[in-house]
């Protein structure tokens, strides 16, 4: 801050009463009970009776706990399913749908397509775990049935019993559900760009990736950034896909830190490790969205 | 992709109803819906296969396996359901849950987002890392607090609690997202709503919120699905029956294994329809934006 600094923040003194109902809110419900957790994580506890102050002997558990650190491994890959790969063909699919389909066919075209590639992240994420569970079914599966069809039964097989291909399936399902997501944020990110500006650029005779490139991407770089962070976040949280399709198996093939706390809390009453768990998870992540706001920070100020 | 002819020097061939708006559709602009279209009927797949098993008998399954089309239109299995959950009511709770998240979050998320993003508050960064960690801190650590607490205030197994939790847990995404589209919010318009002499209170309502509806309004149909899908937090709030959710009610029937497979398929059909409906009334909200942006 410069020499306006003085007027400037006497103005931004006069937004602050619009953050204290979230703030009072947050604290609430999620600071107190967060602080909680950590207090929690002190302690041995099997979610009865009084807690047995332990010092930081879960922590230390944890440190020597290999499983958990080499479950972080999955995480790689799952952030390619759930963030990277689905931000990807989100964006193609907005940009395809907003500047070619929407107006050469209209918008009602446009969105009929857009509603059928959201509805996976409509569905309850324990039925769509059943339903794929069946089409990957290993002998009668959609999938196998299908690839035999077509004359590829030799690649048939036991797509989430089998360690070699079980991640993949599962990272597979997550696209599935995952691409709804980036494509109507962007989509509509995309409907504050001025048409006009589509079809200033087709007249100058853009190519369609060119307009995507420099029009497309421009535009809707806030929506970008929120859906890849917010995406990686979820990766790093993934426990519902895993839990429903493999339940971390075949032989810790797909197992992810989140299922180690989930398993800690709910099916061994280990609330204190669980505890531990959830707040070197949460720390990490927290970690994770600083370096990521820097970043986003940075890049929108330079445009400024 | 090859150019397509520069506007109004020839009239379209096939016009469509809105013609003189749109431009001659090259063999590409076929090409491009085609494989679009294509992969939206793969998306939909597993949707289909739902409907299949949902229409089926117990018997038809058993002989032609869960991917056959069923023979008939078996509404059989869903009407059990919905007797046996006391659907209804099921159903009320949750689009009263939803519904009520669904708006409170937007608004927490409009205002936490303008003081962010349009007031550029000192610090704002560090503000928004700490709302957002309503997200970031994986739900199972929030149980047992949240347990507690809300027993000590008298909120425990009543809809308010989980109301006010996924009030705050949602509106992390909505902060972020607003704050985001805000901070490149045009500031010439605020400009000149303030030289008029327009209050914050105003530029946020008359300025602000028209401009960004459409981003709104995903972010209400988010939020409704979102609450709606939730299943750890409601089970453990809500236990008594009269205070159920539809996918309370679904899970627990998925745990205990008290379902086959048609009936869990009827199940989640009667779950997802009030999702997709509400989608399909907002779709309308989302490309309202298209037309406003037009006519600027």
């Amino acid at each position: 801050m410069t020499a306006q600094g003085r007027g400037r923040s006497r103005e931004q003194w006069g937004y602050v009463p619009y953050l204290l109902p979230g703030l009072l809110l947050f604290t609430a419900v999620i600071g107190v009970p967060f602080l909680m957790n950590i207090g929690t994580s002190f302690t041995e506890w099997t979610g009865v009776g009084t807690p047995k102050w332990i010092g930081l002997g879960n922590y230390r558990e944890l440190v020597q706990d290999g499983e958990f650190w080499a479950s972080f491994e999955h995480n790689a890959l799952i952030i390619l399913g759930m963030a990277v790969v689905p931000t990807l063909i989100g964006l193609v699919l907005a940009a395809a749908l907003t500047d070619l389909i929407g107006r050469h066919f209209g918008p009602r075209t446009a969105s009929v397509l857009r509603a059928c590639v959201y509805l996976p992240q409509v569905l309850p994420i324990v039925i769509a775990g059943v339903v794929w569970s069946w089409l990957l079914a290993p002998e009668d599966g959609a999938v196998n049935v299908l690839l035999g069809k077509i004359g590829l039964g030799s690649l048939a097989h036991d797509w989430l019993g089998d360690p070699a291909t079980a991640l993949w399936s599962v990272i597979g399902v997550m696209v599935w559900i995952q691409i709804g997501f980036p494509l109507v944020i962007f989509m509509s990110g995309l409907q504050r760009v001025d048409p006009s500006l589509y079809e200033a650029a087709e007249i100058d005779g853009a190519t369609w990736a060119r307009r995507f490139w420099h029009i497309t991407i421009p535009q809707i770089r806030p929506e970008i950034f929120v859906v890849l962070l917010w995406t990686t976040i979820a990766a790093l949280k993934a426990f519902a896909h895993i839990f429903v399709l493999t339940k971390g198996g075949p032989g810790g093939a797909t197992n992810v830190p989140a299922y180690y706390s989930w398993t800690s809390f709910f099916e061994k009453s280990e609330v204190g490790y669980g505890s531990a768990i959830a707040t070197v998870l949460t720390l990490l992540i927290v970690a994770l969205t600083i370096v990521f706001l820097r970043l986003q920070g940075r890049d929108l100020g330079e445009e400024r | 992709m090859t150019a397509t002819l520069p506007k109004k020097s020839s009239a379209p061939p096939r016009a469509g109803r809105d013609a003189p708006h749109r431009r001659r559709r090259g063999p590409s602009a076929y090409a491009v819906l085609v494989a679009l279209a294509a992969f939206a009927g793969v998306m939909l797949i597993p949707f289909v296969v739902v409907v299949f098993n949902a229409l089926k008998t117990p018997e038809e399954l058993t002989s032609h396996g869960p991917l056959s089309p069923p023979d008939g239109f078996n509404l059989d299995t869903m009407r059990a359901f919905w007797e046996r959950t006391d659907f209804g009511h099921v159903l009320l709770n949750s689009v009263l849950i939803s519904g009520s998240v669904a708006v409170l979050a937007v608004l927490l998320s409009v205002l936490n987002a303008y003081a962010l993003g349009i007031g550029r508050i000192k610090g704002r960064m560090w503000v928004l890392v700490l709302l957002l960690m309503a997200n970031t801190v994986p739900q199972e650590a929030l149980v047992y607090p949240l347990y507690y607490l809300s027993k000590q205030v008298g909120l425990y197994d009543t809809r308010l609690s989980v109301i006010i939790v996924f009030t705050v847990i949602q509106s992390a995404f909505g902060t972020y997202l607003m704050a985001s589209v805000l901070s490149a919010f045009p500031r010439p318009l605020l400009e000149a709503a303030r030289i008029d002499g327009a209050g914050r209170w105003q530029v946020l309502w008359r300025v602000v919120v028209p401009v960004v509806r459409p981003t709104l309004s995903v972010l209400l149909v988010f939020f409704f699905v979102w609450t709606w899908n939730e299943f750890l937090i409601p089970m453990t709030f809500l236990i008594s029956n009269e205070n159920q959710t539809v996918s309370v009610a679904l899970g627990v029937l998925h745990g205990q294994k008290l379902m086959d497979t048609t009936m869990s398929s009827a199940a989640s059909l009667l779950g997802l329809l009030p999702t997709v409906v509400f989608f399909l009334i907002f779709q309308r909200t989302l490309s309202r934006g298209l037309t406003a942006g037009a006519i600027k």
